[in-house]
């Protein structure tokens, strides 16, 4: 398990000058990731903000090599690359000991990209994927997804005066994956450093397929203050909206429990996209709100592992 | 709740997407299916937000194939329907436009081009698909498409698509620009009574007699609509005129041959275009959408060097005019044919022209409007 100190003495993989917008959770993720993966990766990446802030011409934020695909398949273009390594690996042509990770966003994973997604999963390859989870189609300036909260505003499922925001739950991509039965899959969070590091170590080590889905905050979509970024990030965790935890070998395990679990209601305050929840009017589709994420909570503990205390 | 109505009436300042949107609101569009692409999102943006107040439906799906296949079905049910893509996102709906042409199903598809190939410029203009608008999904079939050249312009013409989808029972393209669609002009929407509609062709006989694809004397069968108590087989499959699949050849010849003929043999009602100072042209430029705009320039500087150069605008594209271009072609010296690809409609013209006149490419990658001075240059040596 690396530790802080070892984290930051290594080289930045994703370079500072990249054109990702203040504030923005996805940049610190990526760099997270790949402080853990080292220089022996391949990176694809999804038609999606990542690709488009890091890869403007003539430059390139990536100190790995990178191949961006279109929009819908990134795990199949993955997927080619990691078939050709094994092969070439076989005839002895390459030596080093690679790994494959595939970036994508919740529109490129969550919709259009799910069915390369689960080809892959299903094929077996070898590859960490990695959901930067920013909750719309922020690259085209915030239309809904899969991955879109109950009620929150986007541009195609506004917040008007009868029909106030999307009507619809956000789609549990983690579950998904996981009935794939790969051998590991975990939700993770930009703000929890060493329990997103720790994943990507565990996700890398495995002889199959692996998943990240990382809650990504966004400044312009969410809409709250650049600065908030990780506090945003945090309450996300501490409400459990989005509980941090592993599917390791079938197995779940909750890998942070919220010390005292925060009322939903403390996260969608500072969103913008969440207004309406807390003006006069809003407490019922709060309610509605809270009361799936309860429900999910409650599953996810009635399946998973006992945590362990502090010391066992 | 203030509702506004579906035709707005009156004197606008909107950029091309939105009279899109506009256009097909005023043309009865009350279902559209979506999914997001620069530079076309407006268009979906803007529907999610009018067709709630005219009691319509926006979804948003999961990608471009589901898009497709949802106006196809909600046209099925009866709705005048529509979406709306750009380069990545058309080239996924092709399979699924063959499916449209196959059924004979009213609907009307507009691409608001970009740059490619692949994910190319996604906000920067290109008009690399018209030939993809042709060819672009598999199998023999004729196709209608349109382009617009402005705001105003896109607004007439998408209620003229969904005239034509009613008519012929088939999808109708619009093959926009980024620089249409993001431009932003005066539009004026008429009354809602000078806006002429074309209903759709229900069947006139009962549901015992009623065959889906027995065809009326313009060879376009009469559509029965979910709900109305006639039965329906709908299949992508070479079917009958009863609608039931039917492999063989024969049934591949009846069938294939009308949905050819129902366009090629009713061109006159469909071919539209715009023609300034042809008769008597030495030189005739022939563009259509922003850059038979951006060839005005050019022709007036050519007209002020004493040339005699003429405007050909195709407005209706597919099928193409190809009995008036052969015309024009024996009274010219040459066409000049400045288009955003690298000769598309440009080997239209010359197909057309049988060798009487020549014709002069002016391409463009692109990523931007024509240069002036290179459509000018073009003119002046065509005209030697």
């Amino acid at each position: 398990m690396a530790t802080l100190k070892d984290l930051a003495s290594r080289e930045d993989l994703l370079t500072g000058g990249h054109r990702a917008c203040a504030g923005c959770g996805m940049t610190s993720i990526v760099r997270q990731i790949l402080l853990v993966a080292g220089k022996n990766v391949v990176v694809g990446c999804a038609t999606g903000c990542l690709e488009v802030t890091t890869t403007i011409f003539p430059y390139s934020a990536w100190r790995v090599p990178f191949i961006h695909s279109a929009f819908e398949n990134v795990a199949a273009t993955v997927s080619g690359i990691e078939t050709a390594y094994r092969s070439l690996r076989k005839q002895g042509k390459i030596q080093e000991d690679m790994r494959f990770i595939a970036f994508g966003g919740d529109g490129g994973t969550y919709d259009i990209g799910i069915q390369a997604l689960s080809g892959a999963l299903e094929r077996g390859h070898k590859m960490l994927y990695v959901c930067y989870d920013n909750e719309a189609y922020m690259n085209t300036g915030n239309q809904r997804s899969g991955a879109t909260p109950f009620s929150a505003h986007t541009s195609t499922c506004p917040v008007g005066s009868v029909i106030k925001g999307k009507q619809q739950f956000n789609k549990d991509l983690t579950s998904i994956v996981a009935a794939h039965g790969v051998p590991y899959v975990a939700q993770a969070n930009g703000a929890f450093w060493k329990d997103l590091t720790t994943k990507v170590e565990k996700a890398l080590s495995v002889d199959g397929p692996s998943f990240l889905n990382v809650l990504s905050p966004c400044v312009l979509g969410w809409k709250y203050p650049t600065d908030e970024t990780v506090e945003i990030s945090k309450l996300a965790v501490d409400t459990c909206f989005w509980p941090l935890y592993e599917v390791d070998e079938g197995v779940y395990r909750i890998t942070h429990v919220p010390p005292k679990k925060k009322p939903l209601g403390e996260w969608t305050k500072p969103q913008g996209r969440f207004r309406h929840f807390h003006q006069p009017g809003g407490e019922a589709l709060l309610a509605r709100a809270q009361a799936e994420v309860d429900r999910r909570w409650e599953k996810l503990l009635s399946i998973s592992e006992k945590p362990r205390k502090p010391g066992q | 709740m203030e509702s506004k109505g579906a035709v707005l009436t009156g004197e606008h300042f909107i950029s091309g997407n939105e009279a899109c949107a506009e256009g097909a609101l005023a043309a009865g569009c009350r279902f559209f299916a979506g999914y997001p692409i620069t530079p076309s999102t407006e268009v979906a943006e803007h529907m999610a937000e009018r067709l709630p107040e005219v009691g319509g439906t926006f979804i948003q799906m999961e990608d471009e194939l589901a898009s497709m296949n949802a106006i196809l079905g909600a046209a099925w049910a009866g709705a005048k329907t529509m979406s709306a893509t750009s380069g990545p996102g058309f080239s996924l709906m092709m399979e699924n436009l063959g499916l449209g042409i196959m059924t004979e199903t009213p609907c009307v598809l507009v691409n608001i081009q970009r740059g490619g190939p692949s994910t190319g410029l996604p906000t920067l203009v290109g008009q690399g698909d018209m030939m993809q608008a042709r060819w672009g999904s598999h199998g023999p079939y004729e196709i209608i498409a349109l382009s617009p050249s402005s705001p105003q312009e896109i607004f007439d013409l998408t209620i003229k698509a969904f005239n034509l989808s009613e008519q012929f029972r088939i999808p109708v393209l619009i093959m926009s620009d980024e620089v249409v669609g993001h431009m932003t002009e005066k539009v004026i929407i008429p009354p809602a009574d000078d806006i002429k509609l074309t209903p759709r062709r229900t069947p006139k006989v009962s549901p015992e007699k009623y065959l889906p694809y027995d065809p009326d004397e313009d060879l376009v069968p009469a559509m029965a609509l979910a709900g109305q108590g006639y039965k329906m087989h709908v299949t992508g499959l070479t079917h009958d005129r009863k609608g039931y699949p039917v492999i063989t050849e024969e049934a591949q010849i009846e069938l294939v041959q009308r949905l050819i003929d129902k366009i090629r043999k009713n061109r006159d009602k469909i071919i539209e275009y715009h023609e300034d100072q042809c008769e008597g042209a030495d030189v005739i430029v022939c563009s259509y959408g922003i850059s038979a705009r951006t060839s005005l320039l050019p022709i007036q500087l050519a007209r002020e060097e004493g040339l005699k150069v003429g405007l050909f605008k195709p407005i209706v594209v597919w099928p193409f005019p190809e009995e008036r271009i052969g015309q024009l072609a024996a009274g010219v010296k040459a066409f000049v044919v400045p288009e955003i690809n690298y000769g598309q409609i440009s080997l239209e013209v010359e197909r057309c022209a049988h060798g009487k006149a020549e014709v002069i490419q002016v391409p463009h990658a692109g990523g931007g409007i024509h240069d002036p001075a290179k459509v000018l240059e073009a003119i002046r040596r065509a005209a030697k």
